[in-house]
Order: C-alpha cells, then structure tokens, then sequence
C-alpha cells in the first residue's frame, strides 16, 4: 500500500467525519455538567469560607455562568470549534495551556502502554501457540487468565510495595526526580526509570488481552486452506507458521488494539492516581471535584480527538497489513 | 440439551473450579449479615492488628474488622456487577438487534451512537456521571452500564446481521411473520449464547469498574466495598500492607472466577471447539 | 499395461476418531496410477475420497486421522515410511495438489507471484530472475493473461477461474510427475469449469502427467477421466476405464449413481396457451450499492438485475438459469419481496404486490413460498420438525391444533416419517431437511412456489429423490414453479420454459425443448457447449 493522493483524502474523509463526534461529544459533555450540583463559583466561594451570596453571583458573572445555558453551550461549542478552549479560572491559566503541559506525560505513558503489550501479548500467543498443549502453553496461559482479572490499581499498589518499598528498585510516584535537576541523558534515564512501573501496571491486563487473542487466532488460522497448500507444497512446519500464519493472526490483535484505545485512557486514569503521574487523568480528576468544568470539557475534547486520531492510525497499519482492504 | 451441556461444563476443570469458589463467594455475601453481624464500617478492636491473629484477616487503620468488610464488601460487588451488566446486556441487545435486524439508515444511526460512546474515555465518562449523580449503588449501576453497552450492540448487531442473512430467518419473512415475531422468536433465541457469554464476562468487568470507582472514593459511602478498602489503605501500604493486599485477592479471585465460568460456559456452548 | 505405474496403493486403509460415524475413512483400497493418465475418484460425500489424496500426500490431520495399513508405493519408494524430510522434498516437487476453493487455499495476504515462487524456492537452487522467468512462462502457460500483473496480485484481485489457474501454475512449475486435484472445478461455474478441465487435460498431456482427479460428478468424470475409481463408504466398489464404468457400470452402487444423473434431454412441450398467466413480472430493476461517497472516490454500484420482464402460466414450470452472478436470485428475491426491488411492478393472479408496502403484504404472503438451497440454513435449529411446518398456517390465523394436523399430513405427502415430527432438524440428513423444508412451504397452500437451487448442496442420488419428489407434488398439486438453478441437467429435466440470465438480464426465454435445440443467443450456447459430460448419454438402467 502506497501512500498516495487516495491515501491523504481518506485521511481527510476520516477526519471530517470525526468531527461531529467529537463535538456531540463536549455537547453531552456540556450538557451533563450543568446537572452536576454546584459550580466553580460554589467551590471558590466555599472555599473562601462561607463567602456572601453577592459574592458568588460576582464570580458567576465574571466566569459568564450567569447567563442562559443554551447562550454558554453555543459559546462553547463556538469556541471549541476555533480551538479554543477556554479559561480555567481556578487555576488561572487558559485551559490549552494546561492540558499540552499535561499531554506528554499521558501520551508517553499510552504509547509505552500500547507498544509493550501488543509486542508482548503477540510474542507470548505465538509461543503458546506454537507449543500448544505443552507446559509453556500452560503456563503462559494460566498467567494471562489470571492478568486478565486483576485489578489495575492494586497490581500498581502491589508493585511498588515489591519493587519500590521492599526492594528499593524503582522510584514510587511521579515522572521525575524533581529536586535532582537532571539534565539531558540522565533526566531521560530517570523518567524511565519512573516509567516502568506504571507501564508494567498499565500493560498487564491489555497483555493478557492481546496474548490470548493472538494464541486463539494462531490456532484459528492454522486450521485455514492455506496451510494445507502450504504442506502441500514441502514448506516446513517453522516456515509455516512464520511466513503464513503470524500475519494472518495478527490481524485480529492489531484490529483489538484500535479499539481499545479509549479504554487505555481511562484505564490511565487509575494508574495516573496510583502512581501521581502528572498526565490527563490526574488534571481530569481534580478538575472534576474542583468544579472547573472548562478545565474538563477541554480534556474530553482532546481525549476524543487522541482517540479519533490513534484510530486512524491503526486503520492505516492495517491497510499495509492487509491487502484486502480497500480505502473507503 | 441440558444434561449434555452440564456434564461438558464439569468436566472442564477450570470451569468447574470456577464456579465452586464464586459459589463461595455468593455464600459468603448472602449470609455476611448473619457471619458477620453489624455495621461493618464499625470499630471492633485495636488498629492494624496483622492478620490470622484475633481476627482472620486483621484490622484496619481504625480498627475495623477486614474479614467483615470482606464479606459485606462482596455484596456490593456482586450486586453491582450483576445488576449492571443485566442492565447493560439488555440495552445492547435491543439497540444491536434493531440495528441487526433493519439495517439501513437505523443502523447507521444506531452504529453512530455506539461509535459515539466508544470515542468517549469510557472510565472518565463513567467517574464524570457518578460524580455529577452523587455517588451510590444506583449511580455506580447506572455509570457502569452506560459505558458497557457498547460492545454488546456491536456483537448482538453481528449476529443478527448473519442470522438475516440465513435462510431460516428468511423463511419467515416469507411465512409473513411480523418483524417482532422474527426477531423475538426465530433470531434471538439462536443468538443467546453468545449473548450470555459476553453478559457473564461483562459481570467481571463491572466489578472491576465498580472497584476501581470505590478505590477512586466514588463508591457508595454507606456500602462496605473491596475497592473502597484498597482505596483506605493506601496509605498504609509500608507498614501494613495488608490492608490492601486482602482485598484486592479477594477481588482477583472473583473476577477470576467468573471469567473461568464463562469460558466454560462458552466452550460447552461451541463444543465442537474442544474437539479438535 | 506394461509401463509400472507411477503410484500404487496397496490396502490402503485410514483410521477415523473415535467419535466418527464409521470406523474407517478409507478401507484396504488398491489403485494404480500410471504416467499420462487422469484417474477419477468418483464418490458421494462422505466416501473418503477427498482422505484418500490427503493419505497420498502425508496430509492427515493428525493424530485423529491416521493409515492404519497398506503401502503407497510412489515409484517404487513407499511414502508411509518416509520420514518427514524426504516427504517434504516430494511434496510439490513430484507430488503436486490442487484444492477446491482457490480462495481459501491460497494465502490473502500474499501476492500469487509470491506465493509460487516460495514453490520453487524451497526445490530449487535458481537465482531470483531464473525464478521470475520461470513463473511468468507458466503463467503464459495456464493462459493467464498479462502475467506481469497476476504475479504483483493479491488472490482477492484474481476471478475464480483466474485464482485456479493460479493455482494449477504454481502446482504444475516443478513438472510433478502426479497432479492430486481435489474438486478443482466445483467451486466454478460451469463455462470457467469448461476451460479449466480443458486447461488441465491439455497440461497433463503435454507433461506426461499422471492425475488423479478427485470429483462427485460423472459429467466431469465422462469429460476427462481415463480411468474410474468408483468409491462408496471408504471401500472402493469399481474400478475399470472410463467407457466401461460409465456405459456398462457392473456395481450396483455405480448403476444407482449414474441412474441419478439428469439426462440432457428436454421436458417434452406443453401446452402453452391453455393457462392464465399467474405471475406476471415487468421492469424489475436492482442495484445493490451506493453511488461515489462523500470523499471516496470511484462508483461501487452493482446493476444486479437490469429491468427484466417474465411471465409463468399457472401449472407450468419456468427454469431460470444462469451463473453465479447473473441475478437470478436477486430477480427471485425481488419478486417474493425478501429484496425492495427498485423499479419495477410483479403481478400475482392479478393483484399487484409491488403497489403493497411490506405490512400490507404481510397476508398476500402465503400465496407464494420459498424452497431455499441450504438444507443446513434453511431451518430454525431450535424447532421441531412439525412446528416448523405448522408456523406458517399459525401465523395466518390457523388454530394451533389444526395447523399440527396439518403438518402432520404434509409430513406424508413429502414421504417422511410421521415419527419424525418431534424431532430437531439437525437429526436428519440434507436431504430428509430438503423435504421438511417443502413441506413447510407447501402448508400455505401457495399459487407459486419459488425454489432457488433447491438440489445444489445435495448429493446426486439425493438429489435425485428430492427432484422427483417436487415433480410427483407439483403434478399432484398443479403448482405452478419457477425453479432457480445454475445446472442445466436439471433445468433439463423438470422446466416447461427456460429463461437465460446473464450479467442482471434475461438473454434467451423459451420453451425448454427450443432452447435447447435452437440456442439463439450467444451466452446459451456457450453455457450448453459448457456442460460437462455432455456428448455422454447416461445409460438407462434399472433402479
């Protein structure tokens, strides 16, 4: 699959398309927030200690929380639509500002996520497969069942009891030694560091995921025709499975991985807690019981559209994977 | 059908192994009033006291009685998980076998819908509306159902989208049967399995979600809940890890459990599977 | 006779699993095959025939399926006792195979210059440009044309018929002194069938090649064998050269089966003028598929079926016949209104069921009713056999228990078992769920019966029974039929008229008899030149 003119207006097609979603999506968003009890002028006042009521109706006024919903929600879809995302008045800050400071953190750990467990998961179903019925098989699947239903959080909270407080491995929480003021090579060795833990929790049920789907579709496609013509023809067993099978049966998995990208954001959430990883779901979070709605309409815009985009992008792996698949 | 069915499921001993410890499990919840008299949230002793000492599994950071929030903890759990996926099995049947079943513009829509659903961080929507609703057992319910419908439209729409295409079904439209009658008694009776499978799973996922919500502090704060306990001790994690580690296996095993029942179930429903 | 053959089975036998219905797929069977010599395996399904040439080739799915006895002696060397190395070398290079469904046998994922390189690869210690010299040459061979863009090609880009050739090509580079052909034309229609049972013939005979040919069709048999093997069960039951097994069979299975081929000779004429029209279609017109999308570019309209008019008197028996794709079950299904034609009125008995919208139908449903081709498909697994049969009259108002009693008799007319009533449909067999099946259509009491392919999936003794069965009840009953088929046999024998589709359009309408005699279009005689078998006349023989 060339990357040509058809290539780059099927890209265009697919994003157009999304955009509707994207904006249903703060609409609902919007919507649902205005049934939340209270506001961000509740909070601030609250916190101010028991402000006066004319206080509060200042604050409304000035955050423009006064006027009528549909006149907000039109400004709002407005503003979105020229990116705009507003102000955070809680933080002060314009929301963009504070969501990109929050992105690299969130993206690095998805694309870490995502990497480790399709490789993983892939390496170990085609080992399984490959020894089916065999103790590697047994053991490699007995293991994913159990990832499978383990709890996110508290494999993260088990893990740094192991690695961080009993052995004195790895880091607890955060991205970085902040009070190290490190520098170039050292400051990427120490995110990494830091890194490892919440990826390893992160990846664990998605690896389970994978692996056990890529055992099944190995199995699966080695029950197909063109295995058979392949025998046919005097090609070994190894050539077999690497040349034909593996392909085929990665399919499924790449077509898996697509499709939970959406969840892997939410599923960051939890390990962002666990771990105080300074991305997304923390900033999502406090947003939330802060109040500061501007704050978490923007971050489900931009969570839409990472999933928007982290899904096109699978769909154009699989066109170079899979020749069957015609752009449209 | 059903003995066959039943003796297929023993024999697999997961499966079987299965379903005995999530038997115990629901024991355990239905008789925690009766094992464990009282609030649960009730201070009994000491704080911190290690386990298989005076009590089973010890005390909490205020001296509450882990094994009792174990036993009420599962209640909810298996409340939630249940009713959820009830909830949640039932609103993606109905959407995915119109969809299924008309084809067309209703189910373009009703893909957009779901579509819709799967590009919102489903975790994120499902804190946001348990927060806005203020957090309890109906709240929690209600959250973990809108974002897990999804996956069961895609798949009941699958099914009967291939069930349409069958000649049986077709038979119908020409017996002049109405579309309710095809798609209550001729489709979806033969699409049950699957349904059931992928329901049973989801009964894992939603107390997962129903955990990680109450770790979170976004559970009912009134119901003892496993992930509520994690959530408590987290503190506590260097001095006394218990206080987290019981809860979460209590959690592990269950979800465990249900997920090896269901496979089971699955393959004694496909048994042609196992044969080869 | 006296040339040693280049393979000899002696007692071969294949074990089945325990679960199996029989013991043995194939039992103490000895054949020879010699060089330049097409042998076909004749057989039903479930004979072992399709085991057997996977015995050959060390293909068994192992451990359930396993020989148990015999030798294969390949040139002399027996291939039971070679170990997995030296099978290896044989498999492709001296034993080649060819599949039925080229789709699935040959890998989506990989080009077709690919997949036959890897052939020669594996064999042959030839430098990449020797290679590609080499597969293009073939590929000229099996008439493939512009080879240069078959081999960057993925199988999904390639016709059925384009895919076999294929296939034949990359089983045929390394000149195998034995071609195994399971099924290869099955899956085909009957003029691709043509060329590529002539392409094979020719090949073999140019090579020298010994084939064993794996088929259940005798027409296929009298077009191409030499010799035929005859198998029933797993045991061979005949064996001898082709004019005498197809003339002068001694077997009484091979007489039975031959006896159920359909002749090609035509219904004699009926009447014509004596009956009302009672189906009366105009215009009909489908196209499956949107116009260009918003953003995407091309146009992926398929013009199904192209304003095409029919009319059938009551009583009579229109064929609609032509190839997969030509829109006869589309034309079927717009007319019993399972497809929303687009243009287009059908007249039933003079109502006009196009003018209804799908609830107003809803009661003009029972007048016509379907036979579908899937004996597996077309019944509802969690039914009994009489409920099936009485949910028609019950859903038109029929009492319950009335609607069972009928059933009940219809079960006889269709000569089943009345004990057969509270059974489930997967206790039968394909041809026992056929009759269920018209029984069921036939409880509306219908002006038109509509059958599409009711005889394909079918074995031919099966097949047989199923035809003279609807034959007996249309005659009985006086229904009027239009009956879908792609094979001409069968068309042959059981339509009054004869309409030729051809890409969404009726080419040729005709009393059978003329069509067959005076062929006016072009496409009807090419598709009579094409059918198998056709210059042998099966034999008259006692059933």
């Amino acid at each position: 699959m060339a990357i040509g003119p058809g290539t780059i207006l099927y890209v265009v097609r697919r994003l157009l398309q999304a955009v509707p979603i994207v904006v249903g999506i703060v609409v609902l968003n919007f919507l649902l927030l205005q049934l939340a009890p209270g506001d961000a002028a509740t909070v601030l006042a609250g916190e101010a200690g028991g402000a006066p009521p004319e206080y509060v109706a200042q604050l409304r006024e000035r955050f423009g929380l006064d006027r009528p919903m549909h006149v907000q929600l039109l400004l709002y879809v407005k503003n979105v639509l020229t990116l705009d995302l507003g102000y955070s008045f809680r933080n002060s800050m314009p929301v963009s500002e504070l969501i990109f400071g929050r992105l690299g953190p969130t993206l690095l750990l998805m694309g870490t996520t995502l990497i480790v467990s399709v490789l993983s998961g892939v390496l170990l179903g085609l080992v399984a497969a490959t020894a089916v019925n065999t103790w590697r098989d047994r053991v490699i699947s007995v293991a994913a069942v159990i990832a499978y239903a383990t709890p996110l959080f508290w494999i993260g909270l088990m893990l740094i009891l192991l690695f961080s407080i009993k052995l004195d491995w790895l880091p607890t929480t955060g991205m970085e030694d902040v009070v190290a003021f490190n520098e170039g090579w050292d400051r990427v060795l120490d995110i990494a560091r830091h890194l490892v833990l919440p990826t390893l929790t992160l990846s664990l049920f998605y690896m389970a995921l994978y692996t056990r789907m890529m055992r099944a579709a190995m199995l699966d496609q080695r029950g197909m025709d063109y295995v058979v013509t392949a025998r046919s023809k005097g090609l070994a067993e190894r050539l077999i499975t690497y040349r034909h099978v593996l392909r085929n049966a990665v399919l499924p998995v790449v077509t898996m991985a697509g499709v939970q990208v959406g969840s892997l954001l939410g599923g960051s959430v939890i390990v962002e807690s666990v771990f105080a990883w300074p991305g997304l779901g923390q900033l999502a979070f406090q947003s939330l019981f802060a109040r500061d709605f501007n704050l978490l309409l923007g971050i489900f815009f931009l969570s839409a559209c990472l999933v928007v985009l982290v899904n096109l992008i699978v769909d154009l792996v699989y066109l170079v994977l899979d020749p069957r698949i015609k752009l449209g | 059908m059903q003995q066959p069915f039943w003796r297929r499921f023993v024999r697999n001993r997961p499966a079987a192994f299965g379903l005995a410890f999530l038997a115990f499990v629901v024991v355990l919840a239905l008789g925690a009033p009766l094992l464990f008299p009282g609030d649960p949230f009730r201070i009994v002793d000491m704080t911190f006291l290690p386990p298989f000492g005076a009590y089973l599994f010890g005390t909490d950071s205020l001296g509450r009685d882990i094994a009792a929030g174990i036993a009420h903890g599962g209640r909810t759990s298996l409340m939630v998980g249940l009713v959820a996926s009830i909830v949640a099995v039932s609103i993606g049947t109905l959407l995915g076998a119109v969809a299924g079943f008309y084809r067309g513009w209703i189910d373009d829509a009703l893909m957009r819908f779901t579509e819709f659903f799967q590009t919102i961080p489903t975790f994120l929507f499902a804190i946001v509306l348990v927060a806005i609703m203020s957090p309890s057992r109906g709240s929690i319910i209600v959250a973990i159902a809108v974002i897990s419908w999804p996956p069961i439209a895609r798949l009941v729409r699958g099914e009967f989208m291939a069930m349409r295409e069958r000649e049986f079904v077709q038979a119908a439209i020409c017996l002049g049967m109405t579309d309710l009658a095809i798609i209550f008694r001729q489709i979806l009776p033969n699409v049950l399995s699957p349904i059931i499978v992928a329901g049973s799973l989801m009964v894992a996922t939603a107390i997962l979600i129903e955990a990680a919500l109450a770790f979170l502090g976004l559970g009912d704060s009134n119901a003892m809940s496993w992930g509520f306990m994690i959530g408590a001790g987290r503190s506590f994690l260097r001095d006394a890890w218990w206080l987290c580690a019981i809860p979460g296996i209590a959690i592990l095993l269950t979800v465990l459990s249900i997920n090896l029942v269901g496979e089971g179930v699955n393959d004694a429903l496909n048994p042609r599977l196992r044969t080869l | 006779m006296s040339e040693p053959a280049l393979l000899a089975l002696h007692g071969l036998s294949v074990a089945l699993p325990v679960w199996a219905d029989r013991e043995r797929a194939v039992s103490e069977l000895s054949l020879e095959l010699r060089r330049n010599e097409i042998v076909c395996v004749v057989g039903e399904s479930g004979s072992g025939k399709s085991v057997l040439a996977r015995a050959i080739m060390g293909l068994l799915p192992a451990p359930h399926v396993r020989v148990t006895g015999g030798r294969v002696l390949f040139e002399g060397e027996d291939l039971l006792r070679a170990g997995p190395e030296r099978m290896r070398a044989i498999r492709g290079a001296r034993i080649a195979m060819i599949f039925q469904e080229p789709m699935t046998a040959l890998n989506p994922l990989m080009t077709i210059g690919r997949q036959i390189e890897e052939m020669v690869e594996i064999h042959l210690a030839l430098t990449r440009r020797q290679r590609r010299a080499r597969i293009l040459a073939l590929l000229e061979e099996v008439r493939l044309a512009d080879p240069q863009r078959i081999m960057r090609a993925y199988p999904h880009e390639l016709s059925g018929g384009q895919r076999q050739r294929a296939m034949i090509a990359m089983a045929l580079i390394l000149e195998p002194a034995i071609l195994i052909a399971d099924e290869p034309t099955t899956a085909l229609d009957v003029t691709t069938q043509a060329q590529i049972l002539a392409l094979i013939k020719e090949l073999q005979r140019k090579h020298q090649t010994g084939v064993l040919f794996i088929t259940h069709d005798f027409g296929v048999v009298a077009e191409i064998a030499d010799h035929v093997a005859v198998m029933q069960h797993g045991i061979l039951v005949e064996l001898g050269a082709a004019a005498q097994v197809l003339n002068a069979p001694r077997h009484d299975y091979t007489k039975s089966l031959i006896a159920a081929v359909p002749a090609l000779t035509p219904r004699p004429r009926r009447e014509m003028e004596a009956a009302p029209v009672l189906l009366e279609v105009s215009g009909v017109m489908k196209t499956f598929g949107t116009g260009a999308a918003w953003f995407a570019r091309g146009d992926r309209r398929v013009h199904a079926v192209k304003s095409v008019d029919l009319a059938v008197r009551r009583g009579h028996t229109l064929g609609l016949v032509g190839e997969s794709g030509s829109g006869k079950s589309t034309l079927a299904r717009c007319i019993i209104r399972l497809i929303e034609p687009d243009a287009g009125t059908v007249r039933l008995g003079g109502v006009d069921l196009s003018a209804l919208s799908r609830r107003q139908l809803r009661p003009h449903r029972k007048h016509i009713q379907m036979v579908f081709q899937d004996p597996f498909g077309s019944l509802n697994p969690r039914l009994t056999v009489v409920q099936l049969i009485a949910q028609g009259p019950i859903t038109h108002g029929v009492a319950a228990s009335e609607a069972l009693a009928i059933a009940r008799e219809l079960l006889q007319l269709v000569r089943l078992d009345p004990a057969a009533a509270d059974r489930f449909p997967h206790e039968f067999s394909g041809g026992q769920r056929q009759r269920i099946g018209i029984a069921r259509a036939l409880a509306l009491k219908p002006d038109l019966l509509v059958a599409d392919e009711p005889v394909s999936a079918l074995d031919v003794s099966v097949q047989a029974q199923v035809l003279q069965l609807l034959a007996d009840i249309r005659d009985r009953l006086e229904l009027t039929m239009l009956f879908i088929t792609h094979d001409l046999r069968v068309a042959a024998q059981v339509c009054d008229e004869i309409a030729v589709m051809h890409h969404g359009e009726i080419v040729e309408f005709g009393p059978t008899i003329d069509v067959f005699a005076d062929p006016q279009h072009a496409y009807t005689r090419e598709l009579l030149a094409a059918v198998p078998g056709r210059n042998w006349i099966p034999p008259q023989l006692q059933r």
